[in-house]
């Protein structure tokens, strides 16, 4: 307890010290507000666009929910396609690295063309930039159960069925959850890269990546901070919603089960 | 309860095997384990000691020759053969009961009559106490009672041991192995045990066979006779030393061949 307070006092002095450093640059340096605002005025920014910040926080938060909760259905199946055999994961698992790998902000366009603008779009994109360590991690836990535990199983002439629920699905959980950790902060990010381009099917309505957009293009450069920091403090609190689940189901059992809070 | 009978439980003739592109395991083993028997079998790395074991249990088919378990081949003899590994190797998200009930569940018994079972083993092998509680928070030593539980709760007639202390200090050995004869003086099935350790394979056996490597094949076997039951205190006694001291000689002949 006491060396947990100590940590967030160390985390909190490192805030202090960027805040003192940011205000110091200012006034050194006289820069203006459009190109850099202050401390404080992103505070006051935070608190007069407040309910906007939340609307398209929620908004964000929705799809970014909704991508990643796709990723982990379609990760799941198509892991346990590639864990049925040898040649199934030699021919398909290339193509998963081409979903990593693919410029996901040069095919956006495209998805927009398909699907039409607005949460549906931006949806799909965070779901295909968050698949890939999904179905890698979920496809190596099923595949790495010791060969004793199989041959126990062989020895009770165990069904396809009893392998697969009793067996390689429960090991293969933690390894589903490194996946899915990972994949909580991409699915954030291709959330609001994908609002960039497909971000909103009505004027006015849109996720944090609309709403940066339209900061940027009114010079409100208070305002694109604030929203800067929503998009952060929804990330954190994605990833400590997957750790927290991720706890909630390991604790009991597994050895490398932490308090999310513990470093 | 002694080697008494003369029904065969494990019946090999000519057996042979070989992995892959013709690397040779096994060559032409005879064997014959009778009902009733602690059979130990002993040899250096690389003699196919653990690959016996495997061809009794039909996880790997022999190559060539024939194996009758219990008269039936040994896929058909699984039901009556239990397997315990050299790792406790538990279902590390089950607890206790849940592991030693794992078999009775796979096999689909009745939930009552399974918790009913497990209990009285948990009783057996001393581990009612911490009978809800996760792997992870056991020791070496009480996992493997738990492997040995679970082995037992199928009611096997056959038991079949890959080094399954191999991992545990020498003095949780002696105590395995004593807990060990004291559950097959109750329950009477027939073993086939695996070991590097040639006191533990005297202790336990009322016969041992001693393997040659390279390629593997039967080069001694050695009667143990020593009466039952048997306890801690046999270990100090000069028959046993000068057993193990013969079985260590024929051992190290074997190594030089």
């Amino acid at each position: 307890m006491r060396q947990r307070l100590t940590t967030a006092a160390n985390a909190l002095a490192v805030f202090a010290g960027v805040l003192i450093l940011w205000q110091l640059v200012l006034w050194i340096f006289n820069v203006q507000p459009y190109m850099l605002p202050s401390p404080s005025a992103v505070a006051k920014a935070i608190g007069k666009r407040f309910p906007s910040l939340i609307s398209s926080t929620a908004i964000t938060a929705e799809e970014s929910v909704g991508g990643l909760i796709a990723s982990i259905i379609v990760g799941v199946i198509v892991a346990l396609l590639f864990a049925q055999s040898r040649w199934v994961r030699k021919m398909f698992y290339p193509y998963t690295i081409l979903l990593q790998t693919v410029p996901i902000i040069a095919i956006s366009p495209l998805i927009l063309n398909w699907v039409g603008p607005g949460a549906p779009a931006v949806t799909l994109i965070a779901f295909i930039i968050s698949l890939a360590p999904v179905i890698a991690n979920t496809t190596q836990g099923l595949i790495s159960v010791d060969e004793n535990l199989v041959h126990l199983f062989l020895m009770h002439n165990a069904t396809p069925a009893q392998k697969l629920f009793k067996l390689r699905l429960p090991h293969a959980v933690p390894s589903l959850f490194v996946g899915v950790r990972i994949a909580s902060g991409i699915a954030v990010i291709g959330a609001i890269t994908g609002e960039l381009y497909a971000g909103s099917s009505r004027v006015g309505v849109g996720g944090l990546g609309y709403s940066i957009l339209y900061a940027y293009s009114q010079l409100q450069t208070d305002y694109l901070f604030a929203l800067v920091v929503a998009a952060i403090v929804l990330g954190f609190g994605f990833l400590f919603s997957v750790m927290f689940l991720e706890w909630l189901f390991l604790h009991k059992w597994h050895e490398s089960a932490r308090v999310p809070e513990t470093e | 309860m002694s080697a008494g009978s003369n029904v065969p439980q494990i019946e090999f003739d000519s057996v042979t095997k070989s992995y892959g592109t013709g690397r040779l395991v096994l060559q032409s083993i005879d064997l014959k384990v009778l009902k009733g028997e602690f059979v130990s079998v002993i040899g250096p790395s690389g003699c196919g000691k653990s690959t016996v074991l495997k061809l009794i249990s039909g996880l790997t088919p022999p190559s060539d020759g024939t194996i009758r378990v219990d008269g039936m081949t040994p896929e058909n003899a699984r039901e009556t053969i239990s397997f315990i590994f050299q790792d406790a190797t538990l279902l590390p998200w089950r607890t206790v009961i849940d592991n030693v009930g794992l078999g009775l569940e796979l096999e689909h018994v009745a939930t009552k009559r399974r918790h009913e079972k497990v209990a009285s083993l948990l009783q057996l092998v001393g581990l009612s106490d911490v009978a809800s509680a996760y792997p992870r928070e056991l020791s070496g030593g009480m996992k493997m009672r738990v492997s040995i539980a679970r082995a037992l709760a199928t009611n096997p007639r056959l038991l079949l041991m890959d080094e399954p202390f191999a991992a545990l200090d020498e003095m949780t050995r002696d105590r395995m192995n004593e807990e060990l004869l004291r559950l097959r003086d109750e329950q009477q099935w027939t073993a086939v045990f695996v070991t590097h350790s040639v006191a533990e394979a005297v202790f336990l056996s009322t016969r041992i066979i001693v393997l040659a490597p390279n390629p593997g094949r039967v080069r001694s076997v050695l009667p143990v006779d020593l009466p039952f039951p048997r306890d801690a205190q046999l270990r100090e006694t000069e028959e046993f030393e000068s057993l193990v001291a013969h079985t260590s000689h024929v051992l190290r002949e074997a190594l030089v061949q």
